[in-house]
């Protein structure tokens, strides 16, 4: 479990350093996302000598866990709502008609496109 | 007698043991509401969490930064949550290389319809070029929102906002939309649930299927690359 954490952390710790040593525009973590995703593909291919709970499936374990409750974790983010009560009630109704739309659109067309090309380039679901 | 209870008041709203502990109670509550309704769209555990830690605030009369200094402690997560992201990235691995190309499409013509739509209804109401720059990453996680809106001159505390709405709005949308349109494919599913409506929408596509949620993920992660060299440009085609 701690040696999973510190992996974890270790992986946005060196994320971060790339994103702010280099200036590029994306986050840390999500460039410590990709460094996991080395890391995983090297120890299963190297077999290395790691300590057990990196090996026994327990960085997996802690990973699901910490996924499990990921909508929690947008709560204090999103109680920051009441520091922008006026500009929301000064422009709410088109803040709400362009949340929606928008959102409603960009699924349709994610959704839309992936369908069609998948069925176009013979990827769809379930095909050796 | 009510004189020591407004000190043990004062001492408590200070730390941030009770803040902390507020946040998860009232998450508690309503996830356990959520899963009694059989996740129904509508009792989203973000949404329900969210006003009613609002109202606590408003009625004790708290700062919203009193109540960070406690809630931080779950906020910090979302980093570490993100890399975790690699795991089942990683377990569906076969899956998400077979569909590489219907992934990158997706997102293409995703991310563009989410920066330009919330952009023209913004220009169709007439918002001010400050808010239409707060307006324009929706769709991103958080923290690369706020950064975008931040290198353009906007307000990143409206763009938070802004973000935990659209993805509260995306994850009551999707499972109705997807059924009407009777779409099967969990990775469609999940990569538009990601896409739209980032780590709120992922959270969602995973209590439904493990392979939207990996789907999910890998949505959020390249829409947020990909708004993040696109926004400028629209704003500056679309909002001079």
């Amino acid at each position: 479990m701690i040696a999973s954490l510190a992996t974890i952390l270790l992986c946005q710790l060196l994320g971060e350093a790339i994103a702010h040593g280099l200036g590029l525009p994306l986050p840390g973590p999500v460039i410590g996302m990709a460094l996991m995703l080395g890391a995983l593909a090297l120890r299963d291919r190297a077999r290395p000598r790691l300590p057990r709970p990196l090996l026994d499936g327990t960085l997996e374990s802690t990973a699901r866990a910490l996924l499990a409750q990921l909508s929690l974790l947008f709560v204090p983010a999103g109680v920051g709502v009441i520091q922008n009560l006026n500009v929301l009630g000064q422009y709410g109704i088109a803040l709400a008609a362009a949340l929606v739309i928008s959102t409603l659109a960009s699924l349709l067309a994610t959704v839309l496109t992936f369908v069609w090309v998948a069925r176009r380039f013979g990827a769809a679901e379930g095909e050796p | 007698m009510t004189v020591p209870d407004f000190a043990l008041w004062v001492y408590l709203s200070r730390t941030p043991l009770l803040w902390l502990t507020v946040t998860l109670v009232a998450y508690a509550l309503t996830d356990a509401a959520s899963a009694a309704t059989n996740r129904n769209p509508l009792a989203n555990p973000v949404l329900h969490a969210i006003w009613i830690i609002a109202v606590v605030l408003a009625l004790t009369g708290t700062p919203y930064a009193t109540y960070f200094e406690g809630a931080q402690f779950v906020h910090f997560l979302l980093g570490p949550a993100t890399v975790a992201l690699a795991i089942p990235l990683y377990e569906h691995r076969r899956t998400v290389i077979k569909a590489l190309a219907p992934m990158i499409a997706a997102l293409v013509a995703g991310s563009a319809v989410a920066v330009a739509s919330a952009l023209l209804v913004g220009l169709a109401f007439g918002l001010p070029r400050a808010v239409l720059i707060a307006l324009a990453p929706k769709s991103v996680t958080a923290a690369v929102a706020m950064g975008i809106t931040q290198t353009l001159g906007g307000d990143p505390s409206l763009t938070a906002v802004l973000v935990i709405l659209t993805g509260i709005i995306g994850a009551i949308l999707v499972t109705p939309l997807m059924n009407r349109l009777k779409i099967a494919d969990w990775r469609a599913r999940g990569f538009a649930a990601g896409l739209a409506a980032h780590g709120i929408g992922t959270a969602r596509a995973f209590h439904v299927n493990p392979v939207a949620g990996t789907f999910a993920g890998i949505a959020m992660a390249l829409n947020a690359l990909l708004t993040a060299i696109l926004v400028p440009a629209a704003v500056s085609l679309l909002a001079r």
